[in-house]
């Protein structure tokens, strides 16, 4: 366990300190909630993730049912009126980017991998890893007390439009208001914390002979996107702190009465918002490429490829974000730069999924769960990069821009990434994480019944968005040609595809209950993977390697080398 | 690829153009969807595991692989640009361009209902004849409209969707757009920027009328003003 303590100096007494307090620190409950061990740490920022999860998906039943069956009385919740209605799409977008893709993908998985794949016994920093969850719970409670307080919880949308979002006497939720944009700086205090370590720890901690191209392709993309992150979210903050001086004491910044400019808050939130969506999607792609390699058996078609691809991405990826602003007032000719931007990043994402479909061949492709999961992802993903399409190119922008079509385009790509993404990271990291294996037959049956209703909710939501329906209408009783017949149906479908869809996640957590309890033993390496996390016990004890850390030979995805009579070859094994 | 005139009436003169573009790129990206979807499944199928049958060790270095990504990949590139193209010029006859008008109508979003300004009998706007009206536009068919777009308030967006037209209402602000109706109908207008609580139901129609129709709402809209 000497070795980060002992090679970053600059770091050592923080580390030592840490697992003193790990020895003799509080006991019982305390010592889960006080750990600095970065899998405790993951355990908690993915439980609570999965919980957040489920309050946005209680949202998306509730305003399902009413769009799907305006003024229903909706079981477990009760009329819906229009102020609640915003705020439970309000707090659904909210919640299931900040609290639940964010929290599981780049802080559950990128503690609990990081260090465990690239050898380390810990993160650099254990306290501030700490601290980072911390303040990711606080911000989780400010945020659900909001929906509790006078005049309820937020409901401008989770883009917070100024002035609705800065003026009590616009929005109604003065205090709602205030809360949810405490709590969404918070989280991003969080996750610069969070990303501080992963990025120190990735460059610092990894195993003696583990070099820049041995490192398996998800810590990568964990790590650029913590890069993207840091850079992209300063300006939010900025904005962040304006707009909550707007709101609490009377400033102007985006209020045109008084020389401000709401539109300067559209260009922070989206210079920050566009490369937010690859924060979330490299991680969930990284999960993707390494369980395919896994279980197809196969190098990874091009690792350098794939990685500088990424780069590519991510530097792109910040010069777009206008393209969520063609209609909304910006200099016209400004639509044109980002026109050209935005599908141009096609080229780097569309070679990202051909190097992922092209490592399939000559694979000898094994369909396990989180296999389902990740070849999911791609199907489903592709979907949503092709129908961004239609958005970034701004004449056809014009019509779809805030429709129905948007929503959907977006729920292909963050449903796979988030939803998707999770499960098949869930079910390849379960063994290790809880030492048993999954029920694979039930894990099967929870794919299918997620996967079909998922395009039984979506794929009418882009016809009703061709039809011209807009987001965000609370009853489209009002609009006589939005209320035939036809259009209801479609909705109705929808609704009663996510209730099926609700209804299958049950049997996830009868499984994971079940297969807690009683599944059999996972030993070291379930799969025959290669990565350095298969080589300790499951779930690996305090430090990861008691008997010593690994060290490291080759790349993460010698699958079926021609020199093995094995069909693997783990990355600590000596030639 | 179905058309979007399917689903909804082209009423003004750049609504087919806008459609045009949705048709090219839902051909464009239909095809690389299908390409891609078809390779991934048929990958899947082709190479499933099978009793006694090792995977290939492939690096992706070899070249006579390596033309599977380069290849299409520049194809992307290709196709990227035919779209970009055509959506530019979309973009430029829609939003940059700002063609003579015949008449101008002042729109203006508060929380949570639009109103009107029509230029009245002398077509002029801001005048002593100007007619207001609230939740209801009035426009003649094929005649060239400036609309001057204001709001009161929060942000809100003018939406048309049988003109496939859409603007963001600014406060602050006077955005200047245009629109021609080319067919004779009443049809819904939504607000498309969340601007409140009552966001959801403000709702608002336009009426295009022929000549005749548009002459007799102006005279029966003035007296009733007038008294």
């Amino acid at each position: 366990m000497a070795h980060t303590a002992t090679e970053t100096a600059l770091h050592g007494d923080l580390h030592h300190d840490a697992h003193a307090h790990e020895h003799h620190g509080p006991q019982g409950i305390l010592k889960y909630i006080w750990s600095t061990d970065h899998k405790m740490i993951a355990m908690q920022y993915l439980f609570t993730g999965m919980f957040m999860g489920l309050i946005g998906a209680y949202y998306a039943y509730v305003f399902r049912m009413q769009t799907a069956f305006p003024g229903v009385s909706v079981p477990g919740f009760g009329q819906v009126s229009p102020g609640e209605y915003n705020a439970l799409v309000t707090s659904h977008g909210s919640i299931m980017i900040f609290w639940v893709a964010m929290p599981v993908l780049i802080a559950a998985f990128g503690n609990y991998l990081i260090p465990l794949m690239i050898g380390a016994d810990d993160m650099v920093f254990p306290r501030i890893n700490r601290l980072s969850y911390q303040i990711f719970l606080l911000s989780a409670i400010i945020l659900i007390v909001s929906f509790f307080v006078p005049g309820g919880a937020f409901g401008g949308a989770w883009t917070a439009y100024p002035p609705l979002s800065a003026v009590g006497e616009y929005n109604q939720t003065n205090l709602g208001s205030s809360l949810w944009l405490l709590a969404v700086a918070l989280e991003f205090v969080a996750f610069l914390l969070g990303g501080i370590n992963f990025i120190t720890t990735l460059m610092n901690s990894r195993a003696p002979g583990m070099k820049a191209y041995d490192i398996p392709l998800v810590c990568w993309m964990i790590v650029i996107a913590s890069i993207l992150f840091m850079l992209s979210v300063g300006p939010l903050i900025a904005g962040a702190v304006m707009l909550f001086m707007d709101q609490t004491i009377g400033t102007g910044f985006f209020d045109p009465a008084r020389g401000g400019d709401p539109i300067l808050w559209q260009h922070l939130f989206w210079f920050f918002g566009h490369p937010e969506v690859y924060v979330v999607l490299l991680p969930a792609v990284g999960i993707t490429i390494d369980i395919i390699a896994t279980f197809a058996r196969k190098k990874v078609f091009g690792y350098k490829l794939m990685l500088y691809t990424t780069v590519a991405t991510g530097v792109l990826s910040f010069f777009v974000w206008a393209h969520h602003q063609f209609v909304a007032g910006i200099d016209p000719r400004m639509a044109n730069v980002f026109t050209v931007t935005t599908l141009l990043i096609s080229v780097p994402i569309a070679e990202l999924l051909f190097v992922i479909i092209a490592t399939l061949y000559g694979g000898a492709i094994k369909l396990t769960t989180p296999m389902l999961w990740a070849l999911a992802f791609i199907a489903e993903f592709l979907i949503g990069g092709v129908t961004g399409i239609f958005l970034g190119a701004s004449g056809a922008d014009i019509y779809f821009h805030d429709t129905y079509f948007v929503l959907a385009h977006f729920h292909y790509t963050f449903f796979p990434i988030a939803i998707i993404g999770t499960f098949a990271a869930f079910t390849y990291w379960f063994p290790k994480m809880f030492g048993k294996m999954m029920n694979d037959t039930l894990g099967k049956i929870h794919f299918w019944g997620t996967i079909i209703p998922f395009n039984i909710i979506f794929i009418p939501l882009f016809v009703l968005g061709m039809g011209g329906e807009h987001r965000r209408i609370y009853n489209y009783e009002h609009f006589p040609e939005l209320a035939g017949d036809g259009m209801f149906l479609l909705r109705r479908i929808a609704t009663v595809a996510l209730l099926v869809m609700l209804a299958f996640q049950l049997v996830f957590f009868y499984n994971c209950f079940i297969s807690w309890r009683k599944g059999a033993k996972a030993g070291k390496n379930p799969w025959n993977s290669n990565t350095l996390e298969w080589t300790t016990e499951s779930p690996p004890p305090h430090g990861n390697w008691p008997e010593g850390l690994p060290n490291v030979y080759r790349g993460p995805y010698e699958y079926a080398h021609p020199d093995r009579k094995d069909d693997f070859w783990p990355q600590n094994e000596p030639a | 690829m179905l058309a979007l005139a399917q689903f909804i009436p082209q009423a003004s003169t750049y609504a087919s153009s806008i459609d045009n573009v949705i048709f090219l790129v839902g051909v464009l990206v239909g095809f690389w969807f299908f390409v891609a979807e078809g390779m991934f499944f048929w990958l899947i199928w082709r190479f499933r595991a099978k009793e006694g049958v090792k995977s290939e060790y492939i690096e992706g270095h070899e070249k006579h692989l390596k033309r599977w990504i380069t290849w299409p990949h520049g194809l992307v590139l290709v196709c990227d640009i035919i779209i970009i193209v055509a959506a530019v010029q979309v973009w430029y006859n829609v939003k940059q361009r700002l063609p003579e008008a015949d008449s101008t109508v002042r729109v203006i979003g508060q929380q949570w209902a639009w109103t009107f300004q029509h230029p009245g009998a002398d077509n002029e706007l801001d005048t002593a004849d100007d007619i207001f009206t609230v939740d209801e536009l009035h426009v003649q068919v094929d005649q060239t409209y400036h609309f001057l777009l204001e709001s009161r308030d929060v942000l809100h967006s003018f939406s048309v969707p049988v003109f496939r037209i859409k603007q963001d209402a600014i406060p602050g602000r006077t955005i200047t757009g245009w629109f021609e109706p080319t067919i004779v109908g009443e049809f819904d207008m939504q607000c498309a920027e969340i601007c409140g609580i009552g966001h959801g139901v403000m709702a608002s129609r336009i009426f295009i009328e022929d000549q005749q129709a548009h002459t007799d709402w102006i005279q029966s809209a003035s007296v009733a003003s007038a008294q």
